[in-house]
């Protein structure tokens, strides 16, 4: 859009990442992504393990180098001013990079005395970012007693320290239980609240919906597909309306009178007696439509209701194969199994 | 898709000017020393681990192997004994700085640090000062034990001062090599079990319990030559007087070149990611 920017000064993009290569030996961790992050905007990078999210992130973090391609940060290129980034990207990583014999209070310190601001500076602003992460209590305690939610809430206020504009954060859930997650989440968007640009990678679909305004999904080091959540998920079909059938030996009839207000073939379950249909964008109508044909033709149903297709449906018919087991193909697409194990918890969101 | 001409030219961004910079990294340097001070202070386990030990050696062989080792040196074998245990225990502190590093990296510790505005060297350095101190309090912890038994240094304070000076830069110097050891191979585990293998047969097959003499032929070729031996030979000299200026030339070369191959490594370890 613009020729060029005067030095020092940035009004593109927070993030724009370009062809970006990255190997391993024989190992292609990256082969040519591209991403665009708006400034102040959520990007979600989804995809399964050794998908190159990581090798990304460090890329991005000026902790590798790429071998092609390039990345910058605010304007800043992550190679040529490597130092220049650092000042800007705050990073928590995989791993929480918390020191434990220090007490959560001095593991915070020392960071802002590590980004040059002045010891009472340091205190203040740990202080401050203590009471934001709920760890006021725990503050002169060892971080070694910390829980698992408390040590990543830690690792992201460590990282805070020095006013990152970009922000990134590496499986910031990966590990937790379901209630720190949550947890987890409000502190994301309260980030994001304040103005930040994040950059977030996930293995959870659920996560990538919940936070992000953008997503890209990531296979084998190369984007697959890149769209808002819902965009992802109108690429494979729109809604679907699905039931149960009380008497089980009606279940072929059931399918038969709704195979007219399906796109495409109903699916069946016999082990469960569940029938689901394709309806497209037509959303509540088709729904209201269902049950007069199934009334009509008194067959008893339960459980009825019209979802929305989840992110791991999309990962299915992008990639052909789950998130998390990365090789099976996409033969099965049993409703319940696509549910089961995919989500990181029980908090499966159906709109009806 | 990559070869596409990008409409985004990059801010060019001068470096900050030297002095700046200079001063930055002296800051970080002392931050990262007074962290690992303190993280040092809450591991009495580390603490018990690098006094303890050599405080048994001191005693084992003063009182059990001494008796069978003859050495003809004024005070008798207790004065001999002291300097070896001095370098001794100097190179085996280094242990902590290996295994901290490891750690470090493992936890993703040195990540974080690599990517905030640090000096690239400051990790490093921030160390090898903490480990200065550490060394030094060590150091003379052993010696008070040492005097306790019988040890004296019959050259004068000028020169007492002077082998507990090269017993600390003897043992920085080895920190550096275990440094490198800690960045390169980044598993605690494995530091702790074999990473460190090494200090056995360098400061055992040396002049600090027995004799170089005492050994056979072909191990006498190695022992006679090798730093640890130059090294502990000097601080006899200090410390209990007889001919010094070759061994002190010699020590200062290959202490010198152990900062000067393993300081490089060392730093550019640390800028490989974790």
């Amino acid at each position: 859009m613009n020729d060029h920017y005067p030095a020092g000064r940035w009004d593109g993009p927070a993030i724009i990442v370009e062809g970006l290569q990255k190997s391993f030996g024989e190992v292609h961790a990256l082969r040519g992504i591209d991403l665009v992050v708006e400034r102040g905007s959520v990007l979600c990078v989804l995809g399964p393990n050794g998908a190159g999210k990581t090798t990304a992130v460090k890329v991005l973090t000026t902790l590798l180098e790429p071998d092609g391609g390039r990345a910058l940060i605010e304007g800043r290129d992550v190679v040529r001013s490597a130092p220049a980034v650092r000042e800007i990207i705050g990073l928590a990583g995989q791993s929480a990079a918390i020191q434990e014999e220090l007490t959560g209070r001095e593991n915070i310190e020392i960071m802002g005395r590590l980004h040059h601001l002045s010891k009472g500076e340091s205190r203040r602003r740990a202080g401050e970012l203590l009471e934001l992460f709920d760890l006021v209590d725990a503050a002169d305690r060892p971080a070694k007693g910390y829980s698992g939610g408390m040590t990543r809430r830690l690792d992201l206020a460590a990282s805070l320290v020095g006013r990152p504009t970009v922000f990134f954060l590496d499986e910031p859930t990966t590990g937790l239980d379901p209630r720190s997650r949550i947890g987890m989440w409000g502190i994301i968007r309260e980030l994001v609240a304040d103005g930040a640009t994040l950059l977030l990678t996930t293995q959870y679909l659920e996560e990538a919906d919940e936070l992000s305004d953008e997503i890209v999904v990531i296979d084998r080091g190369k984007v697959i597909a890149a769209g808002t959540g819902d965009n992802l998920k109108n690429r494979i079909g729109g809604d679907v309306v699905q039931f149960g059938v009380v008497d089980r030996t009606r279940l072929g009839d059931a399918a038969e009178v709704v195979r007219p207000l399906a796109e495409g073939e109903p699916t069946v379950e016999e082990e469960t007696a569940r029938v689901t249909i394709r309806v497209g964008s037509r959303g509540s109508d088709s729904l209201v439509q269902t049950v007069r044909a199934l009334d009509g033709a008194g067959i008893h149903t339960e459980h009825l209701g019209i979802h929305r297709p989840s992110l791991d449906d999309v990962f299915l018919a992008l990639t052909g194969h789950t998130p998390e087991d990365g090789t099976r193909p996409s033969r099965s697409r049993s409703r319940r199994g696509r549910r089961d194990g995919v989500v990181p918890d029980a908090t499966t969101r159906q709109r009806t | 898709m990559s070869m596409r001409s990008s409409p985004f030219v990059a801010l060019d961004i001068p470096r900050p000017p030297i002095a700046h910079r200079i001063r930055n990294g002296i800051s970080d340097t002392l931050n990262l020393t007074e962290r690992d001070i303190k993280i040092w202070t809450r591991n009495p386990s580390l603490l018990f681990f690098i006094v303890i030990q050599p405080v048994m050696f001191v005693l084992l062989f003063r009182y059990v192997f001494g008796g069978a080792i003859m050495v003809s040196v004024p005070g008798g074998y207790v004065n001999y004994l002291m300097p070896g245990i001095i370098a001794q225990s100097a190179a085996f502190a280094s242990f902590g700085t290996a295994i901290a590093l490891a750690r470090q990296t493992q936890r993703g510790v040195i990540d974080r640090f690599r990517s905030m505005p640090m000096a690239r060297s400051a990790v490093l350095l921030g160390r090898l000062v903490a480990d200065t101190l550490r060394l030094t309090i060590t150091l003379l912890i052993i010696l008070a034990v040492g005097y306790a038994v019988g040890f004296r240094f019959e050259n004068g304070a000028g020169p007492a001062v002077l082998m507990v000076a090269l017993g600390v830069v003897f043992g920085v110097a080895i920190c550096t090599v275990s440094a490198y050891v800690g960045l390169a191979i980044r598993d605690e585990e494995s530091v702790g079990s074999f990473g460190l293998i090494w200090l056995f047969p360098l400061t055992f097959v040396s002049a600090a319990f027995v004799p170089v003499a005492s050994m056979p032929g072909w191990l006498q070729a190695f022992a006679k030559n090798q730093p640890v031996t130059i090294v502990i030979d000097e601080m006899r000299g200090l410390a209990l007087g007889g001919p010094l200026a070759e061994h002190a030339w010699q020590s200062a070369a290959w202490l010198l070149a152990i900062f000067i191959v393993f300081v490089p490594l060392a730093v550019r370890a640390y800028r490989r990611p974790g």
